[in-house]
């Protein structure tokens, strides 16, 4: 088997899922270390154009995996069509962008190998064969992984971890990868993808967030920091925990699945930092903490941070901000 | 229908974790544990299409004698039974060992649907629901959001990324992975705690089930995260500390 990385890529309607280049950042560097060689495929219908902007990067192969079944994605289609590009290019390593759709396909086509995905990576090292870092207990705990067992092995990577501008530019061969592919290996049924009708609220141009999480506790509890929020004259959101109790409408929501916003100062109360929440988040100018739990990751993010509970800091903040608010009047 | 529901426990949420002298996991004698919470909205939603369409609910749980607890909360909330694969080392295992185990203790039930959670609040590996799908030859969706079953189908609202959904259709037997936040969780009853002591909880010994172990990968060393930013930690009491950080968010942020 030859030593070589394979960079999975995710594309929809021809543009680029752009951690999929964070993740050819990543197979590019782990190559690198290793003294292997890299490829990348791009799987879809009708990706030559994608296909050939891979091959204007610094690769040894690029896979245009091109076929008509492949058009929407579907778990089914696309694991046979990656199973057997797979078993042609024998790579020792298998990358992927740990989206959502990563989820979906990535661990069944790993047991066809009889493998399991190293899932959500954060970081890479070479010491003697490949480590891997992952985050364990939603981010409280960090864990190298060594990989086991028959190669290829199967690894996603998290979003942010690695920085696409670093993907080197140089001149790959192409290649179209042509599966064998029949409709009726192909179970799942997948219809348009929609939006939600969504609410009223922008969260985007706000510049001042105050956002809260399960520290809060109950329901009944919100109206302490809505009062924050409304002292700083800013708008009021929340990590998916709180939508999904109906504490707070979902509008509110920031995350992965919610809102990304980037306001000037973030005020994070009682939010244990989760990578889905902070991908929702991690972008703003400034970001506070406030958080009984001094090994919170929220903290890994925040330039102020307060270890305390939230009931009597946030009360003593409004009183502050009324007071210093009056002032200026 | 018969509906599966494979959960797991996990340290209670806000649990102080100590890392083990070996480094490689946590200090876990005197933690407390609970139902991972997406394996929890899974019982929920495999509850409620019993409600509509009748059959019943098997919960599956892999792990130590003590998960018997989560497994009894399981029955307690309106599970009908239980299998448990009994094993003080089930991390051992690995998820395609795992995987294999919960597939064997399955086969024979001839489910179906099986529901998990997407993922688990300790490891977070977010597979063994499609994995398990894999081994059993059955279709999978991830991280649902609705389920509807239709006649010998079912249709499924999947989550993608930033509010976006879309909605697929697949022949049952099947395998989903639920999402937190799919329903609304129920409490167990006094009621249904009593009832939980009579249903059948049946042990299945991990050497019965004739699955060799396979570890594809091991946790080598367990550590904080480094910090990538310098966090000003703010001290005092609750009073100071608040009224020092709105000094900051007045001069240094400008903001207020
Ligand atoms: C596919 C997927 C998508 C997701 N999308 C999103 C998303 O868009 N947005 C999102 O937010 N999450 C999302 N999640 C969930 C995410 O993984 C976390 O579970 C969630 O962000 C945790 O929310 P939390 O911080 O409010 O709760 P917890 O993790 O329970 O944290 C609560 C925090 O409050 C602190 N606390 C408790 N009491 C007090 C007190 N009295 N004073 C101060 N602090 C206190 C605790 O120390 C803890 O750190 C997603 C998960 C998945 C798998």
């Amino acid at each position: 088997m030859s030593e070589s990385v394979l960079v999975i890529m995710e594309q929809r309607a021809g543009a680029w899922n752009r951690m999929s280049l964070e993740t050819l950042a990543a197979g590019q560097k782990l190559a690198a270390e290793l003294g292997h060689s890299v490829a990348a495929a791009v799987p879809g219908r009708g990706v030559a154009a994608l296909a050939s902007e891979l091959a204007l990067k610094k690769l040894d192969c690029v896979y245009a995996v091109d076929h008509e079944l492949l058009a929407d994605y579907t778990a089914d289609g696309y694991t046979a069509a990656l199973d057997q590009l797979i078993r042609k290019v024998q790579p020792s390593l298998v990358l992927f962008p740990h989206t959502y759709q990563v989820r979906d396909l990535a661990p069944k086509l790993a047991t066809r190998f009889h493998q399991a995905l190293i899932s959500d990576v954060i970081g890479i090292r070479a010491e003697g064969g490949p480590v891997f870092v992952r985050q364990l207990f939603q981010g409280k705990l960090n864990a190298d992984v060594r990989p086991g067992g028959p190669a290829p092995y199967f690894v996603s990577i998290q979003a942010g971890a690695f920085n696409a501008d670093n993907v080197a530019s140089g001149t790959a061969p192409l290649e179209t990868f042509t599966p064998e592919l029949t409709a009726s290996v192909i179970r799942q049924r997948p219809e348009e993808p929609f939006r939600e009708s969504t609410g009223a609220v922008d969260l985007t141009t706000a510049e001042i967030i105050v956002s809260v999480g399960r520290g809060i506790k109950e329901k009944d509890n919100i109206p302490i920091v809505a009062e924050l929020a409304q002292a700083l004259g800013g708008e009021l959101a929340a990590t998916r925990p709180v939508c999904d109790s109906g504490w707070l409408p979902i509008e509110r929501q920031v995350g992965s699945s919610g809102q990304t916003v980037a306001p000037k100062v973030y005020i994070a109360v009682g939010i244990s930092g989760a990578i889905q929440h902070l991908l929702g988040m991690k972008g703003s100018k400034t970001i506070v903490a406030i958080n009984k739990d001094a090994n919170a990751p929220i903290f890994e993010v925040a330039d102020y941070g307060i270890v305390g509970d939230l009931f009597e800091v946030v009360p003593a903040m409004v009183e502050e901000v009324k007071s210093c608010t009056v002032l200026q009047r | 229908m018969k509906i599966i529901v494979s959960i797991k426990e996990v340290p209670v949420r806000d649990s102080q974790l100590r890392i083990a002298s070996d480094g490689r996991w946590i200090e876990d004698g005197d933690l407390g544990y609970e139902m991972n919470e997406p394996d929890a909205y899974a019982l929920e939603e495999a509850l409620q299409l019993k409600e509509k369409h009748g059959g019943e609910v098997i919960a599956l749980c892999a792990g130590p004698a003590g998960a018997a607890r989560t497994i009894r909360e399981a029955l307690a909330k309106g599970a009908d039974r239980a299998l448990h694969i009994e094993d003080e080392q089930i991390s051992s295992w690995g998820t395609l060992g795992l995987a294999q185990l919960l597939a064997k203790a399955v086969a024979p039930e001839k489910p179906d649907l099986i529901l998990t959670g997407l993922q688990s609040d300790d490891l977070g590996y977010g597979q063994t629901g499609v994995v398990l799908a894999e081994l059993l030859g059955f279709p999978h969706a991830t991280i649902i959001m609705a389920a509807e079953v239709l006649d010998g189908r079912i249709r499924v609202k999947r989550e993608l990324e930033s509010g976006w959904f879309q909605n697929i259709e697949m022949p049952l037997p099947a395998v989903l992975t639920i999402q937190s936040g799919i329903n609304k969780l129920r409490y167990a009853t006094l009621m249904g705690i009593k009832k939980a002591k009579t249903k059948e909880l049946k042990r299945l010994e991990v050497a019965d089930l004739g699955v060799a172990p396979s570890p594809t990968a091991t946790i080598e060393r367990l550590y904080l995260p480094r910090k990538t930013k310098q966090t000003q930690l703010i001290e005092g009491s609750a009073k100071q500390a608040a009224a020092q950080l709105v000094e900051k968010l007045r001069f240094e942020v400008r903001v207020i």
